[in-house]
């Protein structure tokens, strides 16, 4: 009888499409492990020459392509700034809106529809009208009126600023926080919400003490993905606040800043001898993902802090 | 069900409408609509102070539905509508002037799945009576305490208040979720099949709570389980596809139901 069953169960050929279709997926997989390893390779081994205390505690003078004198301190600043004015504006939005859209909106009606489809529209277009968009939106019309408000004799908020790269930014990474949060709001149990109503909470207690506490990691994953794409993002800010040199640090939203991504992209293009001028760009660039990986980490120790402290107890 | 003696029974009214002794809920030709269609059918029946009254019948009857009239827990959904009164006190809660909120706090409720909130059992307690205002602390604790012993669950859990409701046993969440509805000293507590998800030990247990529970409480309980409606209950009310069939003392229903249809239902013919 074992016999039998042994003979039975024993796979009878060898699957071809079963090996060519894992084969392929495993292939794939180290494809893009591969460009990955070689970027970061590439980068740190190249970036490590020119990369020195010095060079990330300077602020460079005007000629900032000799290695001996520069420095990208102003640049960290701007970038690190930029970020985190951005995640001041776009976290209440984008949880607000979210809240909106799973706790008050009819469901399915068309409006909610239109909105939902607004919000992943906005997701798509491409980072450059975002940058025309806060020029015309947040400068032109916004900025020139507060001079003319506030009685400003020159332009003070009518121009590029460290406020209105922010916003911009904020404006093209809001569907992101938008639909992290969504997500994380319609995974707690509807069970959990009634059981509130049921003891008499009104819908916004509910919210606020039942629902977002439980919604909080979800959200800080939004606003780490949020983060992410902005640290790099040099188009929004072209026309919006970033500067070409300036010799000190900001100081105030109005100013304009000195950024890492476009300083990358300033020293690829701008340089008298491109040979002299690679050590810092390669250093450079290592310094923006060493920024956006730390900006990453720190909001992933607040998140996983967060949860350790709802599974054990508040 | 062994209180109730079988002489009182044989005088009690057969029809619908059999009024327990002290009225105090009354459900007067309630009808319920999802859209445009009819989940309760002109319902009329007449539940007393103090007792427990099951709501038994096949799924899609209507019996949650009418439960969750009680306390409103329908105007949730958008596409509720409802016709006819239903009483509490003598007060319509479906009137224009009623508070919603203050309903609940008479009316409270415990659900089919335990939904304890993802916070310490302590905390779970004493949240209604935070929302309804209650911030001394002594008199906080003392309520929790009161409450967790009335549910029978003191004993098990006051050397980790402070932990997890999420680690608790499904047994034990549902008696926290039943000291949670009676924190807030409700008049009512509804109970949406509160056992159905439980062992038949931790069932056990959620029936002896009930029956210790109604000397203070009036409980309406929906359940599929007939036996335990039989257990646990003083009256019946029995539903067939949105419509009230049968409303009696419990001993009645189960022993000498006065519809074919009930008698059917109980001896497990149908449903």
């Amino acid at each position: 009888m074992n016999k039998i069953q042994g003979r039975h169960f024993r796979a009878e050929k060898f699957d071809f499409w079963s090996f060519f279709f894992s084969g392929l997926t495993g292939l794939a997989t180290l494809l893009i492990l591969g460009i990955l390893a070689t970027i970061l390779i590439n980068i740190i081994a190249n970036g490590c020459q020119g990369f020195s205390w010095h060079f990330v505690s300077t602020i460079p003078k005007k000629d900032f392509f000799d290695i001996k004198t520069t420095g990208v301190l102003p640049m960290i600043v701007g970038t690190t700034f930029r970020v985190l004015v951005m995640t001041i504006f776009v976290i209440p939005v984008g949880v607000i809106t979210a809240i909106y859209l799973t706790e008050y909106a009819p469901s399915n009606s068309f409006i909610t529809r239109i909105i939902r489809a607004a919000v992943n529209n906005l997701a798509g277009v491409p980072s450059i009208v975002f940058g025309l968009f806060g020029l015309g939106f947040f400068i032109n019309f916004i900025g020139k009126n507060l001079d003319v408000l506030l009685h400003n004799s020159s332009a003070v908020w009518g121009q590029p600023a460290l406020i209105w790269a922010s916003l911009t930014l904020a404006v093209m990474t809001v569907p992101v926080v938008i639909v992290a949060t969504e997500e994380s709001l319609k995974a707690i149990p509807p069970g959990l919400r009634e059981a509130s109503l049921a003891l008499g909470a009104t819908k916004l207690e509910t919210i606020l003490k039942i629902v977002l506490p439980q919604a909080l990691p979800g959200i800080m994953t939004g606003g780490i993905l949020a983060v992410s794409r902005a640290a790099g993002e040099v188009a929004p800010i072209l026309f919006t606040g970033v500067a070409y040199y300036m010799a000190s640090l900001p100081t105030h939203l109005s100013d304009q800043f000195m950024d890492l991504g476009y300083h990358v992209f300033v020293l690829s293009t701008q340089s008298p001898n491109i040979e002299q001028t690679r050590p810092i760009l390669y250093a450079t660039v290592l310094v923006l993902l060493v920024l956006t990986f730390a900006l990453n980490i720190v909001a992933i120790i607040i998140r996983s802090n967060i949860r350790r402290k709802m599974r054990s107890l508040h | 069900m062994t209180e109730i003696s079988l002489p009182r029974i044989a005088v009690a009214d057969a029809g619908p409408k059999a009024a327990p002794s002290a009225p105090f809920i009354e459900i007067e030709s309630l009808s319920l609509f999802y859209g445009a269609s009819k989940a309760l059918k002109n319902i009329s029946v007449t539940l007393g102070e103090k007792v427990v009254t099951a709501f038994i019948g096949p799924s899609g009857c209507g019996k949650s539905t009418l439960l969750r009239c009680l306390n409103r827990m329908n105007d949730l959904i958008d596409s509720v509508r409802i016709d006819g009164a239903v009483k509490i006190g003598g007060h319509d809660i479906y009137g224009p002037d009623v508070d919603v909120i203050e309903l609940r706090k008479r009316v409270g409720m415990v659900f089919q799945k335990s939904n304890p909130f993802p916070k310490s059992i302590y905390e779970n307690v004493a949240y209604g009576l935070r929302l309804h205002g209650v911030k001394n602390k002594s008199e906080l604790a003392a309520a929790v305490e009161k409450s967790l012993q009335q549910s029978a669950l003191w004993d098990e859990v006051k050397d980790r208040l402070h932990s997890s409701a999420l680690g608790l046993s499904g047994g034990q969440q549902q008696r926290l979720c039943i000291a949670r509805a009676i924190a807030i000293r409700p008049e009512i507590i509804l109970m949406d099949e509160p056992a159905s998800a439980l062992d038949p030990l931790a069932t056990a247990r959620i029936e002896e709570l009930i029956l210790e529970l109604k000397k203070d409480f009036t409980i309406v309980i929906v359940t599929h389980n007939m036996q335990q409606a039989a257990r646990i209950s003083d009256f019946t009310a029995f539903f067939y596809i949105g419509e009230l069939i049968e409303f009696d003392h419990t001993a009645k229903i189960f022993t000498n139901p006065a519809k074919k249809q009930t008698e059917d239902y109980v001896t497990g013919r149908f449903g």
